[in-house]
């Protein structure tokens, strides 16, 4: 009996705290997403009955959400950041991984150091950084008009789509590279000799063999930096400050923070997690199915 | 490509397509990778040590360096972080609420790590599962959560410090999880059953082999929640209650968008400090304990572990 329940009794606390704090919590907000409003304090009211539930608010944001609605042109543009970093970071992050895991030889433990270096830098400090630079008398505008690319100094924290990619960029790369760092750090190198061997060329090696070999590393690094860019709401915030740049995040912020309707606020963020638990089902079944391909080929 | 290549060589010799030459690499090391490399760390290092920089401006500039003043840190009798209470008070919060972190989230964790590693029953796998689902969830959508949580059914806690602490360590466990079953896997269970075979209890095994071989995980681990429950923003602010209760982080974030002063920047250091001299310690005590096993992967393993 006690050899039995030694273990579960082991990881009953974490449990129940995760029950308690992680997912009854997540269980409000539907309660209240799917809640009516107190018509006197205007206060939620959450309705903790599915079969209750009042599907109200969720149809109005799904309605915004549609093209002409007032969150329509929020989400277009989320998806637009969000598409354009993940890009970014890829093409940064990519050959960067690729040199670390490959050709660093005895520099490779220097560099990763460097590249982990980012990730215990808080956040909010490497925005202050970036706000630092670009203000209108920071580094960045004192280069560019020295150098005459520009003739006066530019607002580039008045409310630039440029400046919140880049600050996306600069934020969640590091997340992005050490999954693909080790995922080609993990590619066996005589399947690449005997690519080589049987006349592939570099380039057709690497098509061939290195990228889809790498393929778990793309996606995993991929899903880990787009599901909190995807509810970032600060970043926004701290780089251009203006409504024209206002991701979805932004918008859960306002109706909790300055907004009179949490309701609508809540109802937005049942719709993003489950919008981002898509996303996530995608990727596991993406990594399911190359798992098994791989599977079936070393049966072959 | 080559035959591109060796046509802009012939049109004569400019910089550019020297450097084009140069890049090409016709030797077999990839120097465009080497300098792009290298440009991205730079890239990503540089604007901090900027900002570290200007922390020690002698004027209330951010942004043109006039001379070298320790007056942001102590010196300034109203406005520097020693002397400006609201600085001074954000620093406390974002150490208490730490300390408290790594206090409940490690055992909670570790007993956790071990519960789900041994235990095979009905339920492990939820539980699993269960662990896994902090790590991947969007911070806005756990802030949301806990805030509704805490105002409409818990009441009797509200926004504040102790809301604070049971967020931070709702986000911490999994971390603690994660590095620790890293480590129960690389043991193995052979210790445990020598131990059981020479006649020891499993809670014998468990006090007397165990938990000396996980020391080196319990140790990083606290080390990654202290420095994770330093850098949070978002659950902080969510279930922030204002004033006193504002961290580190939200200070940067208030004053980053009203007229900041280098005061901004010094916390900022401040805090960079404490985390990276905690992250340090974390990697050496793991070093120390593991000293003698698989010694080069030691370095990958506690980096992995972090991801």
């Amino acid at each position: 009996m006690y050899r039995r329940w030694l273990w579960p009794g082991f990881a009953f606390p974490g449990i129940l705290w995760l029950i308690v704090l992680f997912v009854v919590p997540f269980y409000a907000v539907v309660a209240v997403a799917f809640g009516t409003v107190d018509p006197i304090l205007s206060r939620p009211v959450p309705i903790w009955n599915p079969l209750q539930w009042n599907v109200g608010w969720i149809v109005e944001v799904l309605h915004r959400l549609a093209p002409g609605g007032t969150f329509f042109g929020v989400a277009i543009r989320t998806l637009e950041y969000v598409g354009m970093s993940l890009a970014l970071c890829l093409l940064i992050g990519y050959p960067v991984a690729y040199y670390i895991a490959r050709h660093a030889g005895r520099l490779k433990g220097a560099l990763l150091i460097l590249i982990v270096l980012p990730l215990w830098i808080s956040y909010l400090m490497r925005m202050l950084a970036w706000v630092n630079l670009l203000s209108p008398d920071g580094y960045v505008n004192r280069f560019l008009t020295f150098s005459h690319v520009l003739s006066q100094p530019r607002d580039w924290l008045g409310g630039r789509p440029s400046t919140v990619i880049l600050a996306l960029v600069y934020g969640y790369i590091p997340y992005l590279i050490l999954p693909l760092f080790a995922s080609l750090d993990r590619i066996d190198r005589s399947h690449l000799e005997a690519a080589r061997d049987l006349g592939a060329s570099p380039w057709s090696a690497f098509r061939h063999v290195t990228l889809p070999l790498s393929k778990t590393g793309i996606l995993g690094g991929a899903v880990l930096i787009t599901l909190p860019m995807f509810g970032d709401y600060y970043t926004p915030n701290i780089v251009s400050g203006s409504p024209s740049t206002s991701m979805i995040g932004n918008q859960i912020d306002l109706y909790f923070h300055q907004g009179p309707q949490p309701t609508i606020g809540a109802a937005i963020t049942v719709l993003l997690a489950a919008f981002l638990t898509v996303l996530m089902a995608y990727y596991m079944w993406t990594i399911h199915r190359a798992s098994r391909e791989v599977g079936a080929a070393g049966a072959v | 490509m080559t035959v591109i290549a060796d046509e802009r060589r012939a049109a004569g010799f400019s910089a550019g397509n020297r450097l084009w030459g140069w890049l090409k690499n016709p030797w077999g090391r990839p120097r465009f990778l080497i300098l792009f490399t290298w440009a991205y760390v730079l890239w990503s290092i540089v604007p901090v040590l900027i900002a570290v920089q200007f922390s020690f401006n002698a004027t209330r500039s951010r942004t043109v360096w006039q001379g070298f003043s320790t007056r942001w840190y102590w010196g300034d009798p109203v406005d520097s972080v020693w002397h400006d209470p609201t600085l001074r008070h954000a620093l406390v919060q974002s150490l208490k609420l730490a300390s408290a972190d790594v206090v409940i989230a490690t055992p909670i964790g570790v007993l956790l790590a071990l519960g789900l590693a041994r235990w095979q029953g009905w339920g492990s796998r939820p539980s699993n599962f269960l662990m896994l689902f902090p790590l991947v969830t969007p911070e806005i959508v756990m802030g949301v959560s806990l805030l509704l949580i805490f105002t409409q059914v818990f009441t009797f806690i509200g926004t504040g410090t102790t809301a604070q602490i049971l967020g931070h360590v709702t986000f911490s466990i999994s971390y603690v999880v994660v590095i620790v079953r890293g480590r129960l896997f690389s043991i193995g269970r052979q210790y445990e059953e020598a131990a059981a075979d020479l006649g020891a209890s499993p809670m014998v095994a468990l006090t007397r082999v165990l938990l000396p071989l996980l020391t080196p995980a319990i140790v990083a681990s606290a080390a990654v929640v202290f420095a994770i429950s330093i850098d949070d923003f978002v659950i902080s602010q969510w279930l922030s209650s204002g004033g006193g209760t504002d961290t580190v982080p939200i200070r940067i974030y208030s004053a980053t968008r009203a007229a900041p002063l280098p005061s901004v920047n010094a916390i900022a250091t401040v805090m960079m400090i404490v985390t990276l001299l905690s992250v340090t310690f974390g990697f050496l005590a793991w070093r120390v304990f593991t000293r003698g096993e698989r010694r080069a992967s030691a370095a990958e393993d506690f980096g992995g572990f972090t991801i």
